[in-house]
């Protein structure tokens, strides 16, 4: 006997038999070109496709390009709204920071190369895409993954595994390969054509590629590594650092942007002291001047710098000197510098800069 | 007509995005939201996003430190 479902007071004829009513599907988008096909080849078969993208305080976004100077050049673009806006769909950011620490924290399935807990994050994402259709009265989730794509968090045993974990299991349809993939529950309601989706596998991009070619869409972000900066070696070796030096692993918004700008030297494991690179990092170090203890050169051209942990005076000395080095009076015998504490209280100092060989390889973060 | 306004300063995108987002969820169609930002990535960015839901952008302004841009919310669809 047929089954018929009561929605919203009207009785429904079985979905399969009827193909007028607009189903609804939330893809993810992360701003690469894996989510823009993926969304794309639904919205095609006639499905009302919205994006959701997560912030998670580590994404490539934005951020960097705000502050270094030479990134100013690029065009300064959120890759995430642009994909939006090439689709012409809604774009949801949902900030997911406070909740995504724990995943940071303890992945239940590792890291990555780095610290990146890519199959934990997916898992997360995708639970929360589920707690979004849940609340929006859509019908299943979308993701741009490839099996193979991803050493750790895209193959096929993974596959599964986000879809179980994350709650979401059959209304998770992944449309660049789910013809490698069991049927989803969009498929076989028939609420999308199985036979017009893809069989994607591996790390080539070029399928990827002539599908974009085929849609028309050119000048999309090709992220190397993935789409955070966790994927990056040494942006996780400063983040390891901090959780080394703070004796637990811990971090806060201002820790994470702070690792993503100037030269990190770590003298001692009580403080490390932070150097702008440029005159754009300079100024976005200037909003953090109540909070740490600054340094900057007045004798002559030269970076501002910040001290992140608790210095004594003689460790304040020290670093005056290593700033002294970074500046243009680095062969000059005495640097003038002025340190001011979070109160804003500020002395002048008077230092020998350190020699390169004073400051030893290890420093460096 | 209502207006309110938005201080979004001394975040970095997307975050004043998400706090514009957030809060013309909360306003009725045609108020006229003014968010104030210091991230210049906003000028970008918060058009990009009135743009692909539905919402107008009426201003942006900037004195170097400050980047203002001015919103009027759209109907809900
Ligand atoms: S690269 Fe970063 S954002 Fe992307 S899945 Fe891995 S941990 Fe998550």
């Amino acid at each position: 006997m047929a089954q018929f479902r009561i929605i919203h007071g009207f009785p429904r004829l079985p979905t399969k038999h009827i193909m007028t009513e607009q189903r609804k599907a939330v893809a993810l988008i992360s701003g690469g070109l894996d989510s823009l096909l993926a969304a794309k080849v639904i919205q095609e078969q006639g499905i009302h496709v919205e994006g959701i993208n997560f912030y998670t305080g580590f994404c490539v976004e934005g951020h960097t390009h705000a502050i270094r100077k030479k990134d100013q050049k690029k065009p300064k673009r959120n890759n995430a709204l642009w994909v939006a806006e090439q689709l012409g769909i809604k774009l949801h950011i949902v900030d997911i920071v406070e909740e995504y620490k724990d995943i940071v924290f303890n992945p239940k399935h590792g890291y990555g190369a780095n610290l990146n807990p890519c199959l934990d994050c997916k898992i997360f994402m995708v639970s929360k895409a589920l707690e979004w259709i849940r609340k929006k009265d859509f019908d299943f989730i979308i993701t741009g993954e490839v099996i193979g794509q991803r050493p750790m968090s895209q193959r096929k045993e993974t596959m599964p595994v986000v879809s179980g974990e994350s709650g979401a299991g059959d209304l998770l349809l992944r449309p660049l390969c789910a013809k490698n993939l069991p049927e989803t529950r969009p498929e076989s309601e028939g609420w999308v054509d199985r036979e017009r989706l893809y069989d994607f596998s591996g790390r080539s991009r070029k399928p990827q590629m002539a599908l974009a070619e085929k849609f028309g869409f050119k000048d999309y972000a090709q992220p190397a590594g993935g789409c955070c900066f966790l994927t990056d070696a040494q942006y996780s070796g400063k983040l390891a650092d901090l959780w080394r030096a703070r004796g637990s692993k811990q971090y806060e918004m201002d820790d994470i942007m702070l690792l993503k700008v100037g030269r990190h030297l770590r003298p001692a494991p009580h403080f490390k002291v932070i150097i702008a690179r440029e005159e754009g990092e300079a100024n976005f170090l200037q909003g953090y001047r109540k909070q740490f203890i600054t340094i900057k050169t007045i004798s002559h051209g030269g970076p501002l710098a910040l001290i992140d942990g608790e210095p004594t005076a003689a460790d304040i000395e020290l670093a005056a000197r290593l700033v002294a080095r970074y500046s243009q009076g680095r062969d000059a015998d005495l640097v003038e510098l002025e340190v001011m504490d979070r109160e804003g209280t500020s002395r002048a100092l008077k230092v020998e800069p350190l020699k390169p060989h004073e400051i030893p390889q290890e420093w460096h973060i | 007509m209502s207006r309110v306004t938005l201080d979004a300063r001394r975040l970095l995108c997307p975050m004043p995005v998400i706090r514009v987002q957030d809060r013309i969820e909360t306003l009725t169609p045609g108020t006229i939201l003014e968010a104030i930002c210091t991230d210049p990535g906003v000028m970008n960015d918060i058009p990009a996003w009135c743009r692909i839901n539905g919402h107008k952008v009426i201003e942006t302004r900037s004195d170097r430190t400050e980047y203002i841009v001015v919103i009027e919310v759209g109907e809900e669809e």
